[in-house]
């Protein structure tokens, strides 16, 4: 039998021709612009529309060069598909025109006098170069494009690192290298980014959470600073204009069209160092707003199936941004599993980060559900299967679910208690000794029958203060972002440690960097998902301000001066991150129990006070003394040291009993937050193998193992 | 300066010698010159890049065909670039699939 010469079949051919375009009905699936041969393939849903027009630009010009209306069989349910014949994507932008009914009562608001963006465009320009102003009079300011799928990956994939072995670093793509002391080539990009990878590896994270890099527009802030005048931005992007396309103003090539190629360069070379790549994304609002909103695309498209209206067809406010993303109706439920699939079939992204997630199981009328079917599908999709999926577990409307978000088996959490008990231990607030237990044993009481990296744990986020602010200031000064200093969260169980800002005392420069290691220490030998904000490892201040969102300035950069300025405390946060990966016992996947399950005659976590094995849980006390127990880590599956962790948040030192440790083992002191480092593997034995003198305000580690001899 | 397209057979070394402007509307010759390159059955293909003005978005794709059309084994190498079309190669990631050289 002869094989049939399959580069002489012709896979779709022109049925029809409008105007001087070739074309035929599409394919629905996938939405979207998808290069076929010979042509491109266009769908778009739209349930209510009266009529559905393709309008294409050649690549800058200001009016469409043609737009194409969908004939009726090219209709199949409510969705329009054609392919287009002899098109050239690379100079091809194009966009949809919907008409139909503007009823905001019955939640319909079709506008035929506005260019539509494809809200499944894998690429936009139009915000090419980041702060740019644009063309405010563009017909159409989000241009859809269509993107070659022609990356070569070389092999890479997802990571898959274990969940409880990860050591997460919050940043934010152009704030990182945007500060002229980066020295990197192309500062504030996915490219320079890239070139600070060794920095990500020398500190130990394994995985790197980015703010939204999903398309938004930098200048939808209407504000300024009121001292200065200057523009304010959106800088952080939690305003989604594109969910499919990375920001073109976050890559250096994004004049070329080349951000999805940058961006996927990036996350290819993340991985060959070992880190993983999780993204930050924003499904609970879009960049439409309000009423008075842009319309960009979704309200133009099917405005009730889109966004969460009352019954008088106004938009409900979930999220504290003017609108709500109708996450549970079934076709935005299909967008955002599509999303999501995109970003990690085509960009290996490991891990999501959902913002304000509580708005996800939210029903169509904001009632919140007992089981969401949106973060069902997402648990259990099969492309999903061994994503990291971390919620946000509140929103803006006070739905706080932390403990108990919809999880599935596959949901961790942003742990909030985590950082609140853990902040209000330190700066010495009595009454927590026992919460404070509770959360560095990995928040049992909230994850109960979950493995213990269900609890992402961190002390600060984008959203706060850094942790040198929370040490340095007690109130926030958030006067710059122009709103009187009302926006902000005004809980942030900071202390400034006896001066309001910067100081010139040594004492109160002191305490602070002793209390930054202290906390740093906590996180990183906590059970759970430690999260680390870039920059604290070198003191990175805000200045007080604790809600940057709108500052693209030094406010807001890395300062790359401060390696040199805070060299102690980037030695100290390396340290505790290879600690960490040297002791799998704080790495355990379950939780402690308080019991000896492998015979060691050691409980897996044991609770210690002035004296051993007598914690004081009374309200005035201020210390408290972790000891893990080796023998039990991952389950009793591999071998590791007794950790001790003993904390003093009180203002006088205190003498602490050490817990005996088996026959032929010691004491060893990795560190005293007060100013002593031995880096994992080489801890010097203490010389009273029984005491240790905890000074105020300190944290020490040690780790208990047979006895080489030499002592600190 | 009109772009222009020369293409030499050394055995099975295929040198391309681009000058003008590579675009969307002259991508399509140097394309050609890439396909014959790879019929050719080179083991390598040396792209001088001397005379080469503008680059624009397509031209760089033409890398990513390039890439695609000869094969993993072999060596592509970009000689002369600019320094403003080196960097945007560099940039985004494409030296890692090509070899950037100095004339």
């Amino acid at each position: 039998m002869s094989t049939p010469d399959i580069r002489e079949r012709i896979d779709a051919f022109p049925t029809h021709r409008i105007g001087p375009y070739r074309v035929r009905a599409g394919r629905p699936f996938p939405y979207g612009a998808t290069p076929v041969p010979g042509g491109v393939n266009f769908s778009v849903y739209s349930d209510g529309a009266t009529t559905m027009s393709l309008a294409l630009f050649e690549r800058g010009a200001a009016q469409p060069s043609a737009e194409l209306e969908f004939p009726p069989e090219f209709r199949i349910g409510s969705v329009y598909a054609m392919t287009v014949f002899g098109l050239d994507p690379e100079n091809l932008e194009y966009g949809f025109r919907a008409d139909g009914p503007f009823d905001p009562e019955r939640g319909d608001r079709f506008d035929a006098g506005k260019v539509l963006s494809d809200p499944y465009a894998r690429l936009i320009s139009g915000r090419e170069i980041w702060g740019r102003e644009p063309d405010r009079d563009d017909v159409y300011p989000y241009r859809a494009q269509v993107l070659n799928d022609d990356f070569d990956w070389a092999g890479d994939r997802p990571l898959r690192i274990p969940a409880e072995d990860l050591v997460i670093y919050e940043t934010h793509v152009r704030g990182f290298t945007r500060h002229p002391s980066s020295r990197v080539t192309a500062p504030g990009t996915y490219a320079g980014l890239r070139e600070k990878i060794p920095y990500l590896r020398e500190l130990g994270i394994n995985c790197v959470e980015l703010l939204p890099v999903f398309e938004f527009d930098e200048l939808d802030n209407p504000r300024t600073d009121p001292v200065s005048g200057e523009r304010l931005y959106n800088y952080w992007g939690y305003n989604t204009v594109s969910f499919f396309a990375p920001k073109a103003g976050y890559a250096a090539t994004g004049p070329f069209g080349m951000q999805a190629d940058e961006f996927k360069s990036l996350v290819k070379e993340v991985h060959k160092a070992g880190i993983e790549v999780v993204l930050d994304v924003v499904f609970n609002h879009t960049a439409e707003g309000n009423e008075q909103g842009p319309t960009i695309s979704f309200r133009g498209l099917d405005n009730a199936t889109y966004y969460m209206l009352t019954p008088r067809g106004e938009y409900y406010n979930f999220s504290g941004t003017g609108n709500t993303v109708n996450c549970n109706h079934p076709v935005v439920r299909d967008f955002v599993l599509s999303c999501l699939r995109h970003w990690v079939a085509e960009y290996h992204i490991d891990g999501f980060r959902f913002d304000l997630a509580a708005i996800l199981d939210r029903a169509p009328d904001g009632t919140p559900l007992p089981n969401p079917p949106l973060l069902e599908q997402l648990a259990y999709d099969p492309v999903l299967r061994h994503t990291k999926l971390i919620a946000e577990a509140w929103d803006a409307a006070g739905l706080y679910q932390v403990g108990n978000f919809p999880d599935y088996g596959r949901w961790s959490e942003w742990n909030g208690k985590y950082r609140d008990t853990v902040r209000r231990f330190v700066k010495g607030e009595p009454g927590l000794v026992g919460e404070l237990a509770t959360r560095m044993a990995g928040s049992p009481d909230l994850y109960q029958g979950r493995t213990s990296s269900a609890s992402v744990n961190f002390i600060t986020a984008h959203d706060g203060f850094t942790l040198a602010d929370l040490v340095s200031y007690n109130d926030k000064h958030n006067e710059a972002n122009g709103e009187n200093n009302n926006d902000g969260a005004d809980d942030n169980h900071s202390w400034n440690c006896g001066e309001e800002g910067p100081s010139a005392s040594r004492d109160v420069r002191e305490l602070r960097l002793r209390q930054m290691k202290n906390l740093l220490t906590i996180l990183l030998t906590s059970q759970g998902v430690p999260m680390l904000l870039a920059g604290d490892e070198v003191g990175r201040t805000q200045l007080g301000n604790n809600n940057t969102y709108c500052q693209d300035n030094e406010l807001s950069w890395f300062d790359w001066g401060l390696l040199a300025a805070n060299a102690d405390l980037l030695r100290f946060t390396r340290a505790l991150t290879a600690f960490r990966h040297a002791h799998p016992v704080l790495r355990t996947r379950d939780h402690p129990t308080g019991q000896d399950r492998v015979g060691s005659g050691y409980p897996d976590v044991s609770w210690h006070g002035v004296r051993a094995w007598a914690p004081d849980w009374a309200d005035h006390c201020r210390v408290l003394a972790m000891m893990r127990c080796g023998r039990h880590a991952k389950g009793g599956s591999v071998a590791d040291d007794h950790v001790y962790v003993a904390v003093n948040a009180h203002w006088e030192a205190h003498d602490m009993e050490l817990p005996a440790l088996p026959e032929g083992e010691r004491w060893h002191l990795f560190a005293d937050t007060g100013g002593i480092l031995h880096p994992a593997g080489t801890e010097p034995e203490l010389q009273h193998p029984g005491r240790y003198r905890l000074g105020a305000h300190s944290v020490v580690v040690l780790v208990g193992r047979a006895s080489h001899q030499t002592t600190a | 300066m009109a772009f222009d397209v020369q293409l030499r057979i050394d055995d099975k070394v295929v040198t391309i010698e681009l000058s003008g402007e590579l675009d969307a509307s002259t991508a399509g010759e140097f394309h050609q010159a890439i396909g014959e390159a790879a019929g050719a059955g080179a083991v390598e293909l040396v792209i001088r890049a001397e005379q080469l003005g503008h680059l624009s978005s397509a031209g760089l794709r033409s890398l990513v065909f390039a890439r695609q059309k000869m094969g993993d084994g072999v060596r592509i190498a970009v000689i002369g670039a600019s320094e403003p079309v080196a960097r945007t190669i560099r940039l985004a990631g494409f030296d890692h699939s090509i070899d950037l050289v100095d004339a």
